[in-house]
């Protein structure tokens, strides 16, 4: 083999390597396989009164098993509510007085809409939103609570 | 008073010269681009040049850094409990910043300064006017073929460094110091976004290229053709690219990241 033919095949495989290690980079660390779910979904949406810091693209889980994502947060300029558009995959269905509340993974965690399966027979479909939905506590609010609670406390022991 | 004066103007002057010189000339090889079709050879033999034979370096560098990111990542992050989070921490660094930037120093040094070498060389000894002689254009035939290599190799021994530093620290991470392997990569693919993160990596990296491997073969091209300055065209090489890869990186990721 002559020398240009052992240079081109060297610079093929380097070629083949590079894009290799972007394709592994996408599939492996990325989240590019989760593209084709997002598309693949169905879309539900729920009003809170607080989503806390909720981010697009917080999970969604049942049972504590991921079932969707996050997509769209907005905020409702009649009812001053926020509105969470999160898209669901199409494999699992939800009963139609299902709750959705946000919760904080750990103490001082990510935060992630958490829903109870209820038991109605008729599932939610694309579209359709939580009857039910329970904000996320926020620790300022928790703290200044207990605080007064402790002064009421600690004033009725004084009379 | 009047000298100093007199300098500051001449080196302002002098500076000037040079970056419009710089412009030109970088208009003057894209000008030429026709050539890398027609003769696809030239643009393979600068790939071998400037790629290949970094594959080596940039792999071993990239391996080395991603296992001290997963050593240091554990100490600091094992004080908080956050041991699970070594994934995203090594691979968030890694893709954002430490791909391009550490591979843009290492191309720099390891294919950038040979560029410059062997253009001010050729040069010194007169192989440039040779060619001009000879009615090619050496700005066609010499400067556009390895203009277009050095772009088109920095965004793969980018992703190479990225990919095989992710995988050191995987190594030092979830083998040697017992991460969970299960949270070390969900957490990381959960956190690494493909158009956020991995996009704007490849786009540092493209811009990366284009910046070391301009200097580099400006540098040449413009230098005193003597051996003292070649030399010195070889030394502004690699520090003019440090400097500007690393100053360009701030611009491009306030641009990129910052909201």
């Amino acid at each position: 083999m002559d020398n240009g033919r052992i240079i081109e095949i060297w610079v093929g495989v380097f070629v083949a390597i590079g894009i290799g290690a972007l394709f592994l980079l996408a599939m492996q660390v990325s989240n590019l396989t989760e593209f084709t779910e997002a598309k693949q979904g169905y879309r539900l949406s729920a009003a809170f009164q607080n989503i806390g810091g909720l981010k697009v693209r917080s999970p969604v889980k049942l049972a504590g098993v991921k079932i969707g994502r996050v997509s769209d947060i907005h905020l409702d300029n009649e009812n001053y509510q926020a509105i969470v558009v999160m898209n669901i995959q199409p494999q699992y269905k939800l009963p139609d007085d299902s709750i959705a509340s946000i919760y904080t993974s750990g103490l001082l965690g990510e935060q992630y809409i958490a829903i109870d399966a209820g038991g109605s027979p008729e599932y939610l479909e694309d579209g359709d939103s939580f009857d039910i939905t329970q904000s996320a506590l926020v620790l300022e609010e928790l703290v200044g609570r207990f605080l007064v609670n402790m002064s009421e406390k600690s004033g009725s022991k004084e009379e | 008073m009047l000298n100093v004066l007199w300098r500051l103007g001449a080196f302002s002057l002098g500076a000037f010269a040079k970056l419009g010189r710089a412009n030109l000339f970088l208009l003057q090889a894209l000008a030429g681009s026709a050539e890398i079709i027609v003769r696809p050879g030239l643009l393979i033999r600068q790939l071998y040049m400037v790629g290949v034979l970094s594959i080596l370096l940039i792999s071993l560098s990239g391996f080395f850094v991603g296992m001290v990111l997963g050593l240091q990542g554990y100490n600091v992050l094992s004080d908080f409990g956050a041991e699970e989070s070594l994934g995203v921490m090594v691979a968030a660094s890694l893709v954002r910043e430490l791909g391009p930037v550490v591979t843009a120093l290492l191309f720099s040094g390891r294919a950038g300064s040979a560029l410059t070498a062997e253009i001010g060389l050729m040069k010194a000894t007169e192989q440039l006017s040779g060619m001009e002689m000879m009615a090619v254009d050496p700005m066609r035939r010499i400067i556009t073929p390895r203009l277009y290599a050095g772009i088109l190799a920095m965004p793969l021994l980018s992703a190479l460094f990225t990919y095989i530093g992710i995988q050191g620290g995987y190594l030092v991470g979830v083998p040697l110091l017992g991460v969970d392997e299960g949270s070390f990569w969900s957490q990381m693919q959960a956190t690494i976004d493909f158009r956020e993160d991995i996009v704007n990596g490849v786009i540092k990296s493209m811009v990366f290229g284009v910046i070391v491997t301009w200097i580099a073969v400006f540098e040449g091209y413009d230098c005193v053709p003597t051996s003292e300055g070649v030399s010195r065209a070889t030394t502004h090489s690699v520090v003019y690219s440090a400097f500007a890869v690393l100053g360009s990186d701030f611009v491009l990721t306030a641009l990129m990241f910052g909201e």
